[in-house]
């Protein structure tokens, strides 16, 4: 075949997309799950959390998170009454061995679970220079730790502090939501080991799933809903201190 | 590495992201921008006082532009995939978009500016050189060599057409950076319409200080008279863009203040503490307030030549200083706080580090190796003809 200088910059640029496609590769079979027949979230319930760290634990273990890292924390708040606006809030190595007991008993001290709150607009999604991170059609925040540049816009533009850089890879990580359970019909790794069920995982597309029952009998927050993010990690009992 | 934390972070904040190479990254790109600004007054406004130091900041403008990705590439967890920015954008990424921004400045602007400008010198060097020299002036020609007075119209009509591009597409060079941190809603330092504006001022103020300085240097070592008329004129520019970029950033500082949203106590707090020395004190009193006050009084009083050479030189450097500082503050500022506003952590910069002290420091050395390298090949002086037409017989010249 006679290929003309002309055709060839044609087709130089079409073999390094068609590249570009083979090297991502195939994902991880899941034969009976559809994304789109998912929505996934979470509920946190703050008047069940008892801070004993279990979920810090268990998602380390589950997930490989290097110490000193979180993709999933706790923190403890403690508020006087006069001060809602300036609460004392302490987070011992992500209280993955839970928390020392604290003295004062004065105003009141509450555990708040944090992870990802797979925002529907994420604004770290929005800032990755080559679309590593992406919302999937099933609404879960992930990372293609073989795409990231390591950037770390999408760390800078998280307003919940998230993300991290996983020193292992060197590319951006984050709580995935056991994506590779969810997608297997299991629950988190978080959900799954909570003694008090603080922590469910919630379909929202899923008609049956009691979200729907609890988000219309419960007032429930989200984290910092000024910055208008669609964070889908719902809290009950979550007090105005918390930011 | 313990970082010492001062009330609460969330855990993943206590590291820093963004380290001084980052801090480089928008000083680098303002000398360039700001330079290439300087460079247009004469091309376009024909302010011809400044006609001393055109080529010169085209040149510096080019050594920092070369200079530019490298702090970028050694920041990046993945440096090899660093082409996906091109090959595969995500377009809603301000980060990824800046990329092209890059690339066309470079390469529609300034390479391109400068090729039209030096084209005549290169094709007589090409004739008159020996030895390696001339192979590199051959190969600099790109195989255009006609010097016909029609060519040689051409060659100015369209460097002009280019400045006239270049201008604002200088401004969208360093608006552009600014964007890249005023548009990170999560961040309240950054997060400002205002950014992209005092980015381009500062990025102005920088350049044509730094232009300026090396004017005044390379005159100096090459045993030249420097031109006051060139330098007064310079420092008056000086001036009035400072006084713009500073009073925009005052508005900025104003508004914070007077709004005090939920953020403000806590970067408040900062300023008064991590952020004192090197925001009030090296970027506002001496890196800002100082240089705009000498400046002034070069315009206020009659000095002499020799006492108004010697201000402008201090203020120069002290305007440098001070945008350097300008930098540090928002990059380096802009994460030592907690998102939570309820602590605050430190940064400490390695020395021998991958991005530490001694990386800095040559990544800043770098721009003028290759400065020196361009003015060997392209010198950029006016008050010397190294080469004059007659010297050489063009080899079309009468096509």
């Amino acid at each position: 075949m006679d290929i003309t200088r002309r055709r060839l910059l044609v087709l130089l640029p079409a073999a390094a997309v068609a590249w570009e496609f083979v090297r991502a590769g195939t994902p991880e079979s899941a034969p009976n799950y559809k994304t789109s027949e998912h929505w996934w979230g979470m509920l946190i319930d703050i008047t069940e959390c008892i801070g004993c760290g279990s979920c810090v634990r268990a998602c380390a273990q589950e997930n490989d998170v290097p110490d000193g890292y979180y993709r999933t924390w706790i923190e403890r708040y403690h508020v006087t009454d006069y001060a809602i606006e300036r609460p004392q809030v302490e987070s011992p190595n992500g209280g993955k061995e839970g928390f020392p007991m604290n003295e004062d008993s004065s105003g009141k001290n509450f555990f708040v679970p944090k992870l990802c709150n797979h925002c529907a607009d994420s604004p770290c999604t929005q800032v990755c220079p080559v679309g590593a991170t992406f919302v999937s059609p099933d609404g879960v925040v992930l990372v293609d730790k073989n795409y990231c540049l390591g950037c770390r816009y999408c760390v800078q533009a998280c307003p919940y502090g998230c993300r991290f850089i996983n020193p292992k890879t060197n590319t951006a990580d984050k709580c995935s939501l056991c994506y590779h359970r969810i997608t297997k019909g299991l629950t988190t790794a978080c959900a799954e080991v909570c003694p008090t069920g603080a922590r469910q995982l919630a379909d929202l597309k899923n008609p049956k799933d009691p979200i729907h029952e609890y988000l219309r009998t419960h007032s429930v927050q989200i984290l910092k809903p000024h910055m208008a993010t669609g964070a889908k990690v719902f809290y009950n009992g979550m007090d105005g201190s918390v930011r | 590495m313990h970082i010492p934390v001062e009330g609460f972070m969330y855990p993943n904040e206590v590291e820093l992201q963004w380290s001084v190479l980052i801090v480089l990254y928008p000083f680098i790109t303002g000398l360039v921008a700001g330079a290439f600004i300087l460079a247009s007054l004469e091309r376009v406004f024909r302010v011809q006082a400044v006609k001393p130091t055109y080529r010169l900041a085209l040149l510096t403008a080019l050594s920092f532009l070369l200079v530019a990705p490298l702090p970028l590439q050694l920041h990046l967890g993945h440096p090899e995939r660093s082409l996906e920015m091109y090959l595969t954008p995500h377009r809603s990424s301000a980060m990824a978009m800046f990329g092209f921004v890059y690339l066309w400045y470079l390469m529609a602007v300034l390479l391109l500016e400068i090729w039209l400008d030096y084209r005549r010198d290169i094709v007589l060097k090409s004739q008159t050189a020996k030895g390696l020299p001339r192979l590199i002036y051959r190969i600099l020609t790109l195989g255009s060599d006609v010097l016909s007075d029609r060519s040689l119209r051409i060659d100015e009509r369209l460097g002009y057409f280019i400045t006239l591009i270049g201008i604002p597409s200088a401004f969208l060079l360093h608006g552009y950076v600014g964007f890249i941190f005023g548009s990170v809603k999560a961040n309240p330092w950054w997060s400002s319409p205002l950014m992209p504006i005092v980015f381009i001022f500062s990025a102005m103020v920088s350049g044509i200080a730094a232009v300026m300085l090396l004017y005044m240097l390379s005159s100096r070592l090459r045993g030249k008279q420097i031109d006051i008329r060139c330098l007064d004129k310079i420092a008056q520019y000086l001036m009035y863009t400072f006084i713009i970029d500073f009073s925009l950033e005052m508005l900025d500082l104003l508004q914070r203040i007077y709004e005090a949203d939920e953020s403000f106590r806590s970067l408040d707090f900062m300023v008064h503490t991590r952020l004192w020395t090197s925001q009030v004190i090296v970027q506002i009193l001496l890196g800002t307030v100082t240089p705009i006050a000498l400046l002034g009084l070069t315009q206020l009083f009659s000095l002499t030549e020799s006492i108004r050479k010697r201000i402008y030189a201090v203020a120069g450097c002290l305007t440098v200083i001070g945008i350097f500082a300008m930098r540090w503050n928002v990059v380096i500022g802009g994460q030592l706080f907690s998102k939570s506003f309820l602590g605050y952590t430190s940064y400490k910069m390695g020395f021998a580090t991958r991005e530490g002290l001694l990386t800095a420091i040559i990544l800043m050395i770098l721009p003028f190796i290759i400065l020196w390298i361009l003015v060997k090949i392209l010198p950029p002086w006016t008050d010397e003809e190294s080469i004059s037409a007659s010297e050489a017989i063009p080899v079309h010249a009468a096509s």
